[in-house]
């Protein structure tokens, strides 16, 4: 045995009792409160506290899986589905908030693992610490504490051996002894014992693998389609804008270049419309450049892309970024892509005459909202700008909502996760 | 006049290079990177910069920030930005310290080396070069303003000139007036937006941008 093993094995010890404590103490109270929680439903007062009791819970799980990771078991997978951003305040958003949590697979599953984990969970956990604690008792005992021991409450009996004497000590030290060998072996293994029952009972079951790997391939021929209709898009903007205008600028030099000694008057007017033509082509370059990507957000990133974005409007817009880092670059073409149809949107059917323009990170998921003060009562219905947007985010695993009653304001929300780097 | 050129595009830079000497014009250096252009503009202390938006290594806005850091360091260095797309968030970055010889301009605007030459010694004497898109999209922006709205169509057309720039002799003769009408123009222009009077044409330039950007 070397020293890194009793090292290994001092830690998984410690980890362990740290997992027991939290299955004995977090996951208890957790498990009593959703249970009660859940019963108080029917008498309405349940609605109020489940989100509450479930968000803690959700917190509790979320803290294990982070362990998982950190202390050198596979890491567990979370998959909730994302709460509606656009909830209405009051009673209504409260059960809606409810019913949307208690849809979510992912909640029954944490409710069954709050169960497992404070019976089979805290046994595995507690475990390794207890064949130390067990262990290092028997070393005492032949150190002198059977004596008193003994001499208050008769024989006592360490594990199978009845200790009377200082022989029958002596054995049980030799047991306890064994007990920490066997201890040192096993305790990184009762460790990650614990996060595989963990993981099994909190990772997406099969049937929800399934149907993730449908939306995905759904997704993914919608950015493969829209990606090829863009691409059709562009040749044919080329073809028949910069492309033509070029080919007339040749053809008028080479009139030019004919015409140059001949005629000079007609020569320098031929010249004079190539310059032209040359100069419209690059209008159109430049136009077809912005509508594939920005050259601001390619030079200055999300935020500034929006605000130069913001400053071309003919609306007073607001834009505020807290962003600390940059987005992966498709992420941020598709976000700001959104944001600018979003944008379009409030421009021509709101009637608002101002924008707010919110883009934050938290929580690993970028964050955007468009709010304007006009007349309200845009949709999400097929074939508007809004639900390509919608479309072009699912790419990404990313949400929009819209809450806009008739009235106003109407507030267009984007979450789509990723990473700031 | 001593001119620094930063462009990274080797077809662009060389035809500067050739258009600008035409005009009789000293190249002291015409570089192809952020860095480069960087140690021209703190070593060679030109008379004005032509500098590109984009550069290498990053192919960001490298160029532009080049052109501040300059200014930061030596105010009033006088710097023509160049780029393929013209931004008001950046031309209210270049104007923002309110010293004057700065200009922004679209490298279409190259087409008319006339008009480029002019814009380029304007810059160098101090003035403002800004591109007629920039105060469309300002103009544009501003179509609710009230006090906008009292200008007669001449009025504002000789506002967009001056907003780019152009003294009054050069407004005149593109609006094919005498320059004492156009100076009328321009003192009815500041009553109207009650902008205070100057007589420093590039003092005047600034205020009206300042007012065109306003909110």
């Amino acid at each position: 045995m070397n020293a890194t093993t009793a090292r290994a094995a001092a830690i998984a010890g410690a980890q362990g009792l740290a997992l027991a404590l939290m299955a004995l103490t977090g996951s208890i109270i957790l498990f009593v409160l959703t249970v009660v929680s859940l019963a108080l439903v029917v008498a309405g007062v349940g609605v109020f506290t489940t989100p509450v009791v479930l968000r803690l819970v959700r917190a509790h799980a979320d803290f294990r899986r982070r362990l998982a990771g950190q202390w050198g078991a596979e890491p567990i997978p979370a998959r909730y589905r994302p709460l509606p951003r656009d909830a209405r305040t009051g009673v209504t958003g409260q059960v809606e908030r409810c019913v949307h949590m208690l849809r979510d697979p992912a909640t029954w599953r944490d409710v069954q693992w709050l169960f497992v984990d404070l019976t089979a969970g805290a046994v595995v956990a507690v475990l390794g610490p207890g064949l130390f604690a067990q262990g290092l008792f028997g070393l005492l005992l032949v150190m002198g504490l059977w004596v008193p021991i003994v001499s208050a409450g008769g024989t006592h009996w360490f594990t199978f051996v009845p200790v009377d004497s200082w022989s029958t000590a002596g054995a049980a030290a030799m047991v306890g002894a064994g007990l920490i060998g066997i201890g040192i072996k096993v305790n990184p293994l009762l460790v990650r014992t614990h996060f595989r029952i963990a993981g099994s009972m909190l990772a997406p079951s099969r049937a929800e693998l399934a149907q993730r790997i449908g939306r995905l391939t759904e997704t993914r021929h919608d950015a493969l389609d829209s990606s090829a209709a863009e691409l059709r898009r562009i040749e044919r903007d080329l073809h028949d804008g910069a492309q033509a205008r070029l080919v007339a600028v040749g053809m008028n030099l080479s009139t030019v270049e004919a015409l140059i000694e001949r005629d000079p008057a007609q020569a320098r007017e031929l010249l004079a419309q190539a310059r032209a033509t040359s100069a419209e082509a690059l209008v159109e370059l430049r136009d077809l450049v912005r509508g594939i990507h920005p050259p601001v957000l390619a030079e200055r990133g999300l935020g500034d892309g929006v605000k130069a974005l913001a400053l071309r409007l003919p609306l007073r817009t607001e834009v505020d970024v807290e962003l600390s880092g940059r987005v992966d670059a498709p992420v941020e073409s598709a976000a700001y892509f959104a944001v600018s149809e979003a944008l379009a949107n409030a421009v021509k059917h709101s009637g608002a005459d101002r924008i707010w323009v919110d883009i934050t990170h938290a929580d690993g998921s970028l964050r955007i909202a468009v709010t304007d003060n006009g007349r309200g009562g845009a949709s999400l219905t097929a074939g508007s700008g809004l639900s390509g947007v919608e479309r072009r985010l699912g790419t990404f695993d990313g949400v929009l909502a819209v809450s806009s009653p008739v009235g106003g304001p109407t507030m267009v929300t984007m979450e789509i996760p990723c990473e700031l780097f | 006049m001593r001119v620094v050129l930063a462009e990274d595009l080797f077809l662009l830079r060389d035809g500067l290079v050739r258009l600008l000497e035409a005009y009789g014009f000293t190249i002291v250096a015409a570089v192809e990177s952020g860095p480069e252009l960087a140690k021209a503009l703190a070593e060679l202390e030109p008379d004005v910069a032509v500098v590109d938006v984009r550069l290498p290594p990053s192919h960001t806005d490298e160029g532009l920030q080049c052109a501040l850091a300059a200014r930061r360091a030596r105010p009033g260095l006088p710097v023509l930005v160049l780029s393929q797309h013209v931004e008001q968030l950046y031309a209210r970055e270049l104007l923002a310290d309110g010293t004057g010889g700065v200009g922004y301009l679209l490298k279409d605007r190259v087409f008319d080396a006339d008009q480029f030459i002019d814009a380029v010694r304007r810059v160098a004497a101090g003035g403002t070069a800004m591109d007629p898109q920039v105060i469309s999209q300002l103009l544009s922006r501003r179509a609710q303003d009230r006090p906008l709205a009292r200008l007669t169509p001449r009025e504002v057309e000789v506002m967009e000139l001056m907003a780019q720039g152009r003294s009054n002799g050069a407004i005149a003769a593109q609006l094919t007036v005498t320059e004492r009408a156009v100076a009328k123009h321009t003192s009815n222009i500041f009553g109207k937006l009650e902008l205070p009077v100057s007589d420093d044409d590039n003092r005047r330039v600034l205020a009206v941008l300042a007012y065109l950007d306003r909110g």
